[in-house]
């Protein structure tokens, strides 16, 4: 064997391994999830959906569920809003202040969450709108709009400035171009987005555990079954947690990526 | 050809000027654009041409003065409600629309019902004889597809102006060729005024009646292609278009015998007006590369010149030479690769250059745009 190719096996492997080092929790716990032993030991019991069925039987876990969806989807609207707005301002217009205005806009995520968690709970109970599911949502949308804003801002990094002139000179008024060009044009980026920021709200614990109050999240469920008794449906909801949040982001890599690949095809 | 345009004013520019903060992009232009007639602007990069097409077309407003359309003042005329499309350099076709919904869209901004946009989006890709990629998507298309696809959107409404921004600049040169021929073709069917942005003196000369040469946000000349190509009124416009020798010198006796005095010796001039030029005016002599003769051995003639060979460029039947003036300056002629295959010449050869009296071309130093 060359020494080119025994370097390549060695790398190959080095590769395996960052996956299995990152994977084995996940994966683990999704075997203890439909594994019948109430203790994670080795070795296995039979295969069993009791878990599962004892948190579906739980109507805080449904409340949890029902009001994470809630958030998620008015939180991945919102933010997706925001950013894109916010986006196509820094795209379209020079002015004064605007490395100011994108380093705020692009802050709050560099803000420890505890932090951010602890400062929204500060000012929303000051204002007497904390406890609330709303509660969270307006915590969510600060802490999601700069991945939209990112991801979109990316999009239109790409765009030929003349398509915008282009739809004016052909008859098209700003906010006809912006619906007939710049809205088409992003849509991947937006769908792509709206996935991500989903996904980001859905899996948030700490901001969520200090604003909710009795509209519990899922992760803050998690940490409650978790604090009264240790058995495998903390496994089975981690699960399903795992499960939705990949797939919204892989949905959300998918798109941007099957939208990079037509254009490679394309050559533009 | 400009006899085929109507005498009268389609487009006016009245001393219009277009500043960026201190920087002038365009300095008190004054041009008429003639209803029907092909006008092609030519200059360097930065010479001001784009920004007055742009003007035209509402995407850039004039600092000064007023652009008229049809007589009527339209620099508050936003883009979306004048009809002046234009064909971008980069095209700007909407890559998410199919080539049928890009064509559209000029129709749909105006409101007009879907079937009706449909048959005129259709009537106009079978004139460019593209109907048969009507349900394409722009990636799917080659160069000159996407070419006419932009023309078909940017004429779907039927306008009386068409404004093309450098539109075959990506394409290669074969192409160019045949685009410049689809491109004459329709001007003249359609008999609308084309406005035509270049940086390319073999677009502009094959395809316009008129051509405005720009530097520097002046107009340094207005002419037939002919009459630039032939007559440049300055220096600048002597040394940007076509292949022109240019000495510099004075007058040394004006009247029947025009002589000129440069710094390589007194040439013969025999042009248009006798009195036009008095004794000790300067001016500049351009003799084009084409119109020079070359012998080996001295023709013996007043207007010739002793010259060192340097190189040749070849391209088919025409080869430029490039030569060296006992001054040190360079001199090109161009001859046809026959003539100069007899000669045999060898780098640094030694060979003569000759002219007829009245071949050359005369521009006082004083070129219009200090006038």
């Amino acid at each position: 064997m060359s020494k080119g190719a025994s370097k390549n096996l060695l790398l190959r492997g080095y590769v395996v391994l960052v996956f299995i080092f990152v994977f084995t929790p996940i994966v683990t716990s999704f075997i203890f999830s439909v594994n019948s032993d109430r203790f994670p030991t080795i070795p296995l019991g039979h295969f069993t959906t009791h878990w599962y069925e004892t948190i579906f039987a739980d109507p805080d876990v449904w409340d949890a569920f029902r009001v994470s969806g809630i958030v998620s989807i008015t939180v991945a609207t919102l933010s997706t809003f925001i950013g894109f707005c916010t986006a196509y301002t820094d795209y379209r217009y020079k002015f004064t202040g605007k490395a100011l205005y994108l380093s705020l806009a692009l802050l709050p995520p560099t803000i420890p969450l505890v932090i951010m968690g602890l400062a929204m709970l500060a000012l929303l109970a000051r204002i007497n709108m904390s406890g609330e599911i709303y509660s969270i949502v307006v915590s969510h949308v600060v802490l999601c709009s700069p991945f939209a804003m990112a991801v979109i801002r990316m999009r239109l990094a790409q765009i030929n400035p003349d398509l915008e002139s282009a739809a004016w000179n052909l008859g098209a008024s700003n906010w006809r171009a912006m619906r007939e060009v710049i809205v088409p044009f992003c849509r991947p980026a937006i769908a792509s987005a709206f996935c991500l920021t989903a996904a980001v709200s859905f899996d948030e614990f700490a901001v969520a555990w200090f604003v909710s109050g009795l509209n519990k999240t899922v992760p803050v469920i998690i940490l409650e079954i978790l604090q009264g008794n240790t058995d495998p449906q903390i496994n089975a909801i981690g699960s399903i947690v795992f499960i939705t949040s990949m797939t919204l982001v892989i949905l959300a890599q998918l798109i941007l990526m099957r939208k990079t690949i037509n254009q490679t095809a394309t050559g533009i | 050809m400009s006899d085929s345009s109507s005498s009268r004013p389609l487009v006016t520019f009245d001393g219009v000027s277009k500043r960026y903060g201190d920087v002038t992009a365009v300095h008190t232009m004054n041009l008429e654009i003639y209803e029907g007639e092909f006008l092609a602007i030519m200059g360097p990069s930065g010479c001001g041409k784009t920004t007055s097409l742009r003007m035209l077309a509402g995407l850039e407003e004039p600092s000064d003065g007023e652009i008229r359309l049809d007589g009527q003042r339209i620099n508050e005329i936003s883009s979306v409600e004048r009809d002046t499309p234009m064909v971008w350099q980069s095209l700007a076709l909407f890559p998410f629309l199919n080539v049928q919904k890009n064509v559209e869209f000029g129709l749909k901004m105006r409101q007009v019902p879907a079937e009706e946009r449909q048959a005129r989006a259709r009537k106009w890709l079978e004139r460019m004889e593209i109907l048969e990629l009507a349900e394409r998507d722009i990636s799917q298309l080659s160069g000159g597809q996407k070419q006419r696809v932009a023309l078909a959107r940017s004429l779907v409404t039927e306008p009386r102006i068409l404004l093309l921004d450098e539109p075959l600049s990506a394409l290669d040169a074969n192409l160019v060729i045949r685009m410049q021929g689809v491109l004459s073709r329709l001007q003249k069917e359609l008999g609308i005024t084309f406005v035509y942005v270049t940086h390319s003196q073999s677009e502009a000369f094959a395809m316009s009646d008129r051509v405005v040469i720009m530097s520097q946000g002046r107009i340094e000349q207005l002419g037939s292609p002919k009459e630039i190509y032939r007559s440049p009124a300055s220096r600048f416009v002597a040394d940007f278009v076509g292949a022109n020798n240019i000495l510099s010198g004075s007058v040394s006796q004006a009247g029947g015998n025009l002589e000129i005095e440069t710094a390589l010796g007194m040439f013969q001039c025999d042009v248009g007006s006798k009195d036009a030029h008095h004794v000790g005016d300067s001016l500049d002599m351009v003799i084009s590369a084409d119109l020079v003769q070359i012998s080996l051995d001295d023709p013996g003639t007043q207007n010739s010149l002793q010259c060192r060979f340097i190189s040749e460029e070849f391209v088919g039947s025409i080869v430029t030479l490039f030569a060296e003036l006992q001054d040190g300056s360079d001199f090109k002629i161009q001859t046809r690769q026959r003539d100069l295959a007899k000669m045999s010449l060898e780098e640094g050869d030694s060979f003569f250059v000759f002219w007829n009296a009245t071949d050359a071309h005369l521009i006082s130093a004083r070129g219009p745009s200090d006038a």
